[in-house]
């Protein structure tokens, strides 16, 4: 075997489980299915956890109540038509979603786009971003006990953003905007303005929030060394996203793949050193304040110009035999579709990587150990949607 | 210090509840339906067929004689969800550029299938079907009434400016363009055919 090297060992160092504790030799475990209708699951998912009084020794992750059969409808209709399927994915990001599609059939067809859609592409996937971490941090401080309040401040800036998607695309959250080649349609010099006048506003709510929240007695007693994702165990388990940046591992596909015109923008990539709730929660709030730079650079840029490339076909088009992976940055995680053309209308195959099913792979190991009442908090912190794990 | 957040917390709600009753801005709630805020003009809920009230030709109430579509089918068979089911006519009607074209006998869109995605108005080359913005559309029979037949999708032009008069006014302009272009082409061939006849007019004096 000279030449050849083993880079990836079964038994690499540090993929141990976590220890398992073993319960008191008299103690019986009691099992308990929290969901498929629970809320916290944030949507139709099922934990079968076994406990010993109030700590997790096993949990069992059960999902596919939400599949929509996505892939194999995408393999019967033409390229088109699965574009509004994918807003469908993960409902709360649908333009991330529409623009990692797009990138992959784009690579695929060989298609380029103007500079104007590129960057209406940039400014529609960073608004996504702020909305979709505002709303992860809602939701995670509701799981903790605070019922409404910072949710309610998360959503009622949400929907400024949303406002502004409706304005734009004609749909709050199924927005179907990108197109192969471009944009379907160009923003307005009022919506834009519009768009300055939201991403203006955006710091204080930021600020808002993390004056309000960050330094809470309950939020760090709850969040603290709590849930914690070990680097080597998130690396060797293909996490990304804030989760695998929380725990100190400076990867993001922004600055890996500089997919569209990334290299154009400044910004930096928050990175976390625990990797517990806490640091999670960090990230997600600097990378709100990273987004708004970006969102701040790309509207003081955006050039003038068509949004669609002319020889960029709509439908009917039978991209070469061949096969292209297109990923992206989406706020969940590294998002990714890989196709397969066979020289047909239709893909031959249609592959999605979501990130949400893979974050949530660790879910056991984050949990073992810790108390009964951690595990919604623990899996809050991953930030899911059922739709895209489901699919 | 301990109780910190709670004080923190209660001053930023206090702030807001103070706020709520100075800033008109942050009066956000509306007293739907008696309120209703105006959709955007990019909005959109199902498609609808579009005819036109002065391109009409042959029988029928005005929706029928005037619809754009020419039953070309495009827009079945681009569907994500298939909700669209099309029988094309037997005979030809003319359309706005007088020239004979197929009508959908038969055009139905199941609405509890739709998903408002907006790809058959991309794809229709005849600018025949559009968004609508109508989204009260509860009914109380599951089936039979979220099947809209030609009656039920035909609406008018006027109704297609008053939701989206930006878009309207554009699609407007290019089909009378495209008219434009056709009655040059049909003048110019007519006047070429006249003036040909004039020119072999003479000849044939000649030849006498």
């Amino acid at each position: 075997m000279s030449g050849t090297e083993l880079v990836h060992d079964h038994k690499m160092e540090g993929w141990n489980r976590p220890p398992v504790i073993e319960p008191d030799g008299e103690a019986e475990l009691l099992e308990v299915a929290m969901g498929p209708h629970h809320p916290s699951t944030h949507g139709v998912f099922r934990m079968d956890v076994a406990l010993d009084g109030e700590r997790v020794i096993r949990l069992k992750p059960v999902f596919g109540y939400l599949h929509r059969n996505h892939e194999k409808i995408a393999e019967g209709v033409s390229y088109l038509a699965s574009m509004p399927y994918t807003d469908r994915l993960d409902y709360f990001c649908s333009l991330s979603n529409n623009w990692a599609y797009a990138l992959a059939v784009e690579k695929l067809v060989g298609q380029t786009v103007p500079e104007r859609a590129e960057y209406l592409r940039v400014i529609l996937a960073e608004l996504t971003r702020v909305q979709n971490h505002a709303s992860a941090i809602g939701f995670l401080i509701q799981e903790m006990g605070a019922s409404g309040t910072p949710l309610m401040y998360a959503f009622r800036e949400r929907e400024k953003i949303l406002d502004l998607f409706e304005s734009l695309t004609g749909s709050r959250m199924m927005c179907n905007y990108m197109r192969f080649g471009g944009c379907r349609m160009d923003a307005s010099a009022a919506w834009l303005d519009a768009a300055r006048k939201v991403v203006v506003g955006l710091p204080k709510f930021v600020d808002e929030i993390d004056n309000l929240l960050s330094s809470n007695e309950i939020l760090m007693a709850r969040c603290q060394g709590v849930g914690i994702l070990r680097q080597d165990l998130a690396i060797n388990a293909g996490i990304s996203g804030p989760m695998l940046r929380a725990t100190g591992v400076n990867y993001d596909l922004r600055k890996v793949d500089k997919y569209g015109i990334y290299d154009r923008f400044k910004f930096r990539v928050p990175l976390g050193e625990v990797g517990d709730i806490y640091d999670r929660y960090m990230v997600r709030m600097l990378e709100m304040r990273e987004s708004i730079t970006i969102l701040e650079q790309a509207l003081n840029d955006i050039p003038g110009g068509p949004v669609m490339n002319p020889t960029a076909k709509l439908r009917g088009f039978r991209p070469k035999a061949g096969e292209a992976y297109g990923r992206i940055e989406s706020p969940k995680g590294e998002l990714g579709f890989y196709l397969i053309s066979d020289g047909t209308p239709n893909p031959y195959r249609y592959r999605v990587r979501p990130p949400s099913l893979v974050n949530l792979t660790v879910l056991e190991d984050m949990c073992l150990g810790s108390n009964v009442a951690d595990v919604v908090l623990i899996f809050g912190s991953v930030d899911i949607v059922l739709g895209e794990v489901d699919r | 210090m301990l109780g910190e957040g709670i004080l923190k917390g209660l001053a930023e709600t206090a702030k807001n509840f103070a706020g709520s009753f100075v800033s008109e801005e942050r009066l956000t709630t509306v007293q739907y339906p008696e309120e209703r805020i105006a959709p955007f003009e990019a909005a959109r809920v199902f498609p609808f067929l579009v005819f036109d009230q002065e391109n009409r030709d042959g029988g029928g109430p005005e929706w029928e004689a005037g619809l754009r579509c020419v039953a070309c089918q495009i827009c079945e068979k681009e569907c994500p969800p298939k909700c669209i089911y099309i029988e094309k006519s037997k005979d030809k009607k003319l359309d706005y550029l007088g020239k004979g074209q197929y009508y959908p006998a038969r055009f139905d869109i199941d609405i509890s299938v739709c998903m408002s995605c907006q790809i058959c108005v991309e794809v229709c080359p005849f600018e025949a079907i559009k968004m609508d913005t109508e989204f009260e559309l509860s009914t109380t029979d599951r089936f039979g009434a979220l099947l809209l037949d030609r009656s039920q999708l035909a609406k008018s032009n006027e109704h297609y400016h008053k939701i989206h008069p930006t878009d309207a006014t554009a699609v407007d302009a290019r089909l009378a363009d495209e008219k434009a272009k056709v009655d040059a082409k049909a003048k110019a061939a007519a006047d070429a055919a006249a003036a040909k006849a004039a020119a072999t007019q003479p000849t044939n004096e000649g030849g006498d």
